[in-house]
């Protein structure tokens, strides 16, 4: 038989144990009282998490911050994590203790977090900053509600980019049509070159050529209607689409399911490969400045008239502000500064792959890249994000990102493939 | 009971009465007057806090894993957890193009490392018990991959499979249109690359275990069995081998283990990309993310812990049925 009185003297202290942790557990809620209405809310300070972690972005937003401190006396306490890591706990992130700002991705993964309660409408932020913006920015800043979320701070449009050098060396000329862009894949596979460079190990350069070849064949609204799960893959204008893409497929780099964006566009800069789809941060891998200096890029071309080219694919990144910001008013500063264009302009000068969001922002610093890009962002009528960001990012990172894998593989069996998307599809936009 | 009482406190009181018929039955107990009160505390905390962090820690989530398998939750706020019953599991099992090659990629796994490393670190571990010259330095080439972790191995690897800078396509001239081999991307390669490099690791391991238990072969057998005049592979095959049996129980038991939390090297590899597929892969990608699905990354996190379960459990029964025995 189990000895009696040795449970029970434990069973006392046990008693005594749980007693002290409910006066813990209690203690605890006091405590962050505390914190939250008085001591630790540093009136002087605002708590920033930032995905920032790359040298080059790292020290432009460490110059914003210091640009503020100088303005406003307040200090941005900066939290960095690793950007991978960042996004991926994100969600717990902002369900705990989150900073009072934090960078964060413009579309539908800003409404997300915004419809679940985890960031703080910022309708009066908008309302001393909304002259700065032009209306595609507005449209992207705000929730579902209407409610404005967000603060822009740079895009960067995608495009097929090339080398000036090698277009003068053939005598290529910008292809403007579809019929144009296979002609010249043509020339360059008979010139020796690779037509289009192409590395999709990390799953996700893939769905910036469908991104192209759907709102080019099927228009700003049927891609957005897809893209928010409403539209269906089965459907005749999404096969439309990867009829296209198997017509071109052929002169991609060969073996792209093992090959990083990164040494694909290492193809490009040693000039074996004519062309590359990418956003302007494919020239971070041109160190050498003259090789930058022969970069060049062109709109996607043309393939239904009636749409022509008015998208542009431009995935926008800012700032949000958390649930329940500890310093709320210097948190609405910080934004408000963050939405001036001299902020933006001090990001640029030390990050020149992309592009202000702001039209007040001055170009007069930029270079021929960066004019280039802005110009095809402030004359397309309609913007978009990024299939990841314009849609869920979980069917695009456990359904999309594998099945276009799949079908840059092996383009056959089409139908297949798009009907399996679909059944997933459905199950992933029934849940919550 | 009622030896503590001069030591008690108030607090202690309501008790009951000292004198009921099972207490009085009860109080001779030797061992309590060896532990002072500070001593079963101490042995109350060392006990508790540890079954305590065990029970939150594995049971708690293991079955917290279970129940979410039958709900869909994006893992913001409790409330949004919904009941959707079977539905992951049907999900999984008709419209998952992933899964089944998951699952029969873990097979695979298993098998290839049962079939090739082992033998091999059999081999390897019969040549180096033979007391030959730089014994020592064979011992420590061989083991020094399993020192390295399986991520590292993964970067390391990668460089040779490179399919445009790598070692091997540079070497073979295999890296240019027409003649192109891509190592990491081409579905029917790519998995047996990875287990090459999984196999690289693995024989070491095996390596190890089994000059274990070759050194603890007694020398005596093999000197009847050379008396008796039996050749070499006689005495391993009727002698040695049959000896080693325990050692093949851990050797079994070690790479059922590893092909089913193969991970690590093939996320760092292509992220289980097509071709390399795996059950704990598709658990991360869809439980770690912005807006995970939590309830149907559980449900395949539940069928890896029923395939653990069907290996391990008859594994269980038999050794206890040995000690039993025995």
């Amino acid at each position: 038989m189990p000895d009696f009185s040795l449970p029970s003297a434990s069973r006392r202290s046990v008693l005594r144990g749980i007693g002290g942790a409910a006066v813990l557990g209690a203690g605890i809620p006091l405590l962050s009282a505390c914190g939250g209405s008085g001591a630790s809310s540093d009136p002087k300070t605002v708590t920033l998490g930032s995905k920032a972690s790359d040298p080059v972005p790292k020290k432009a937003f460490a110059d914003i911050y210091a640009g503020f401190k100088k303005d406003s006396g307040i200090t941005v306490d900066v939290n960095t994590k690793d950007s991978n890591t960042f996004q991926e706990q994100i969600n717990a992130y902002l369900q705990g203790t989150p900073d009072d700002v934090f960078t964060w991705f413009a579309g539908y993964r800003m409404q997300f977090f915004a419809a679940k309660g985890l960031a703080t409408p910022i309708d009066d932020v908008w309302q001393t900053i909304g002259g700065n913006f032009p209306e595609a920015m507005k449209k992207l800043s705000k929730g579902e509600d209407g409610k404005y979320y967000f603060v822009p701070l740079y895009s960067y449009p995608w495009a097929l980019f090339y080398r000036k050098s090698v277009f003068k060396q053939y005598g290529y000329e910008v292809p403007t049509t579809w019929d144009q862009l296979v002609a010249l894949c043509k020339q360059m596979e008979k010139d020796k070159l690779v037509p289009i460079a192409f590395g999709d190990k990390d799953a996700w350069p893939a769905l910036g050529t469908f991104d192209q070849i759907n709102f080019r064949q099927n228009g700003y609204d049927f891609h957005v209607d897809l893209m928010a799960g409403k539209a269906a893959w089965t459907d005749a204008k999404v096969r439309k689409v990867f009829d296209l893409w198997t017509e071109i497929l052929p002169y991609h780099q060969e073996g792209a399911t093992g090959r990083t964006w990164q040494d694909a566009a290492q193809t490009l800069a040693s000039k074996k490969a004519g062309m590359y789809l990418l956003g302007t941060f494919v020239a971070q891998q041109f160190t050498d400045k003259a090789a930058l200096d022969d970069l060049d890029f062109f709109a996607f071309p043309e393939i239904d008239p009636a749409y022509g080219q008015d998208t542009v694919e431009a995935p926008t990144d800012g700032f949000m502000m958390s649930k329940s910001p500890k310093n709320k008013a210097g948190a609405v500063k910080l934004l408000e500064y963050l939405g001036t264009p001299a902020a933006e302009e001090i990001y640029l000068k030390s990050d020149p792959s992309v592009v202000a969001a702001s039209t007040k922002a001055s170009t007069d610093a930029y270079t021929a890249l960066q004019k280039k890009a802005y110009e095809m962002i402030s004359g397309a009528k309609s913007l978009t994000q990024f299939m990841d960001r314009d849609s869920r990012p979980d069917f695009t990172s456990t359904v999309m990102q594998p099945a276009l894998q799949k079908f840059v593989r092996d383009p056959k069996g089409i139908d297949s493939l798009l009907s399996s998307i679909e059944r997933q599809k459905k199950t992933i936009f029934a849940s919550n | 009971m009622t030896t503590d009482t001069p030591t008690k406190s108030p607090e202690a009181a309501p008790e009951p009465p000292p004198g009921t018929a099972p207490v009085t039955k009860r109080i001779p107990q030797g061992h309590k007057r060896l532990l002072t009160r500070r001593d079963r505390l101490t042995l109350g905390f060392m006990a508790g806090l540890p079954t305590i962090l065990h029970v939150a820690l594995v049971w708690v989530t293991a079955l917290a894993s279970i129940l979410l398998a039958f709900t869909s939750w994006n893992g913001i706020g409790f409330d949004s957890i919904q009941w959707v019953g079977l539905e992951n599991f049907k999900e999984l099992f008709t419209n998952n193009p992933q899964f089944w090659p998951a699952v029969e990629h873990n097979v695979i796994w298993f098998v290839v490392l049962i079939c090739i490393p082992t033998p091999l670190g059999l081999f390897l571990a019969v040549q180096l018990d033979k007391k030959i010259k730089f014994s020592r330095v064979y011992q420590t080439a061989f083991f020094l991959p399993v020192v390295l972790s399986m991520a590292v191995i993964g970067f390391v690897w990668q460089l040779v499979y490179n399919p445009d800078t790598g070692l091997i396509n540079s070497v073979i001239g295999a890296n240019k249109p027409g003649h192109y081999i891509d190592w990491i991307g081409d579905p029917n390669l790519n998995l047996w690359a990875i287990l090459i490099a999984a196999s690289w690791r693995h024989t070491g391991y095996m390596m190890i275990l089994y000059l274990a238990g070759l050194k603890g072969v007694d020398p005596s057998l093999r000197e009847a069995s050379a008396l008796d005049g039996a050749s070499e592979w006689q005495t391993f095959k009727n002698v040695i081998f049959p000896v080693l049996r325990p050692t093949n129980t851990v050797v079994l038991v070690v790479t059922i283990i590893e092909a089913l939390r193969a991970f690590d090297l093939v996320f760092v590899f292509n992220k289980g990309a097509e071709g390399t597929e795996l059950l704990s892969i598709l658990v991360t990608n869809n439980i770690i993310g912005e807006s995970s699905r939590i309830g149907y990354g559980s449900a395949i996190a539940v069928v890896l812990l029923l395939i653990s379960l069907v290996v391990i459990i008859p594994y269980l029964v038999s050794t206890f049925r040995k000690e039993r025995r025995a």
